[in-house]
């Protein structure tokens, strides 16, 4: 790594702790940035990297908002009680009871969203292409719509977890904090795997699955593996956003296909598919841009959005990153040679 | 459980009422697979996967419903909502679908699925979010001492779906126009060299799509509900008996239609009617497993 490098990552990574003491009025907003980057980045895990694009990513982030609350109501109290709305009862929550199943509520949320990843994977992963797409998209609306008739979660209604304990302002710290934690290390992650004999595997997937079966490399581990390293993190996002957004239920937050399920895919699109920064300058661009239009243009907020997509989709298909590296290839380390370039014009 | 086991015990009971189920189950699929052989035209002949099918489908509903409201009679609204939703089709192709036909599928879906949430933005903001339908003065027919009513409305709207259908598979089978969109089905290059302007058939094929679903929708809003978000459904179940059925397999595909019709009314009747939109949903994956394991099975390995 170069000096300019380290340098650039240190001053992002300060910028990443200084940021919710210098907007404290947009805590919860950068909170939410953080989840997108998360999203985006472990999408493009499978659909960048190894090709297959997948619309079910948020069945992970849902599963994982459900089995976290469970976790952390279920050491404390009977869960079929607490959900249900008839009861009436009153649950508090010490503080260590608060805590101990927050932090063990995400990350068993990560785990069994990895093994979900690996059966779900196991059954869709034969499917190519669109097919793939269509699956997993059927898999997120119809887990949605069990749970919204499983009675014993909350059903329809929802689950309302413990709010914070302690003062408002913290808790929107913390929140982001939990988020930017998860969001750096998956970063620090996948620029890892991506220069492994690992991440060579999977862009050779992706290149050609038929080629890359044949020298031997075990395609349907790989995706599997790949698959359930996304869902861990995506699983654990859905945990955290579970205890950040206190009350959720099935439909609108948690298995919210047309919402984020769609939004991170628009995220690494716009920002350069099979990047490293990529799903990441995508996520704040497009932030930036769902922020404004829902502030300035309600009401034609998701027709501006539904544009986005479109004329992403559509026209600017490579994304920033992609352009970028179009037009400034120097920058991303590759060299044209000027006599060659000469000589082919 | 027991309400599950209670419906079923219901069903073996009063026979009657399986024909009733059944009855409901072909009207509905009537219309669904109205939608579906749109699908399974566009993805045949241009390779593109609509997911705003169902919005066509609710946006040709719309169009009979303002009709309806300003004075003409409900059944003109199947034509005009045809030839309205004709022109919106081409706009739809001009812009968008024809720029992604030449790319990858994964490219038209995503396109199609941010149509599709533009389309039922915007008729949410000019309609509002409330369902609306468009009464019929029709009578209702009772059987078996009124164990099965038909509504004679609706029978207009199977009998309006199959004229439509039998209009479409004639225009294929014998025009010339028809012809030329065969022919791009089967080989677009090997067509342009021949001297058919697979452009223009493109551009028609989309249009005719976009009316079909159109009247489709004009049917629909006499006899049910439309809501400005309801599109996503019939897109889903277009896509389960276009995946059930196979491209290209017209008779599949009305079988297909019919079928999930009554699959899914015989599903709310057991589970329950909160049950219908995961039953829908189910049923796809469960077809695309199906093929999956009848694919793996043809695949070869040399041990």
């Amino acid at each position: 790594m170069t000096r300019n490098k380290t340098i650039l990552y240190a001053l992002i990574l300060a910028f990443t702790f200084v940021c919710p003491f210098v907007f404290p009025n947009f805590g919860t907003q950068l909170a939410t940035l953080w989840l997108m980057i998360i999203v985006a980045l472990t999408w493009d895990m499978t659909g960048g990297q190894m090709g297959y694009n997948s619309l079910g990513n948020i069945f992970f982030y849902g599963t994982g908002m459900y089995v976290a609350a469970l976790i952390s109501i279920g050491m404390v109290y009977d869960v079929g009680d607490y959900t249900n709305a008839a009861g009436g009862g009153i649950y508090a929550f010490t503080d260590a009871q608060y805590f101990g199943g927050l932090f063990l509520g995400i990350i068993g949320a990560g785990i069994f969203c990895s093994v979900v990843a690996v059966v779900i994977g196991y059954l869709t992963f034969g499917l190519r292409g669109p097919y793939f797409a269509i699956g997993t998209l059927g898999v997120a609306i119809a887990a949605g719509e069990l749970v919204s008739n499983w009675d014993w979660v909350g059903g329809g209604q929802g689950i309302a977890l413990p709010v914070y304990p302690g003062d408002l302002d913290t808790g929107k710290i913390f929140f982001y904090f939990l988020f930017a934690a998860v969001g750096v290390s998956v970063f620090v992650f996948v620029k890892w795997l991506y220069g492994t004999r690992f991440g060579a595997a999977i862009n050779a997937i992706r290149d050609d699955e038929e080629k890359s079966d044949a020298m031997g490399i075990h395609t349907l581990r790989y995706k599997l593996y790949t698959w359930a390293m996304a869902a861990f993190f995506v699983g654990m996002a859905g945990g955290i956003s579970a205890f950040q957004l206190i009350h959720f239920e099935p439909l609108e937050s948690a298995y919210q296909t047309i919402n984020l399920g769609i939004f991170m895919v628009v995220c690494v699109l716009l920002g350069g598919k099979g990047t490293l920064w990529g799903p990441v300058v995508g996520a704040v661009l497009f932030h930036l841009f769902k922020e404004v239009t829902w502030n300035y243009l309600l009401g034609w907020q998701w027709v501006a959005l539904g544009a986005l997509i479109v004329v992403t989709v559509v026209y600017f298909q490579d994304g920033v990153m992609g352009w970028l590296m179009h037009k400034r290839p120097e920058w991303f380390g590759i060299r044209i040679e000027e006599k060659i370039a000469e000589e082919t014009e | 459980m027991d309400q599950i086991l209670g419906n079923i015990g219901l069903l073996l009971e009063f026979p009657v009422v399986n024909l009733k189920i059944v009855l409901d189950g072909i009207m509905v699929g009537a219309l669904f697979a109205l939608a579906a052989y749109g699908l399974a035209l566009v993805w045949g002949v241009m390779n593109v996967k609509n997911l705003a099918q169902g919005d066509f489908v609710i946006s040709g509903g719309y169009v009979s419903w303002w009709l309806v409201q300003h004075g003409f009679p409900a059944l003109l609204g199947v034509p005009i909502a045809f030839v309205v939703m004709w022109g919106i089709g081409w706009v739809v192709y001009k812009l968008v679908i024809s720029r992604v036909i030449e790319r990858d599928l994964f490219t038209s879906l995503l396109a199609t699925f941010g149509l599709a949430i533009m389309m039922a933005q915007i008729l949410n903001l000019l309609f509002g979010s409330d369902t609306q339908s468009v009464d019929l003065d029709y009578d209702v027919l009772y059987f078996f001492d009124g164990f099965i009513d038909v509504p004679i409305a609706k029978l207009i709207g199977v009998l309006m779906a199959t004229a439509l259908a039998a209009g479409v598979i004639i225009f294929m089978k014998s025009s010339r126009m028809g012809q030329a969109i065969r022919a791009t089905a089967q080989d677009a290059r090997a067509a342009r060299v021949m001297g058919i302007d697979t452009e223009k058939v493109y551009a028609f094929t989309f249009s005719l799509n976009s009316a079909i679903c159109g009247a489709a929708g004009a049917i629909i809003v006499m006899v049910w509900v439309i809501q400005p978000f309801y599109g996503i459904s019939y897109s889903i179940r277009a896509f389960v008996i276009v995946t059930a059925a196979g491209l290209g397999n017209l008779p599949g595909v009305i079988a297909a239609g019919l079928g999930i019709g009554a699959l899914e009314q015989y599903g709310a009747h057991i589970f329950g009617i909160g049950y219908q939109q995961a039953i829908a949903v189910m049923l796809l994956l469960l077809v695309l497993l199906v093929r999956l394991i009848q694919q793996r099975r043809n695949r070869q390995v040399l041990k």
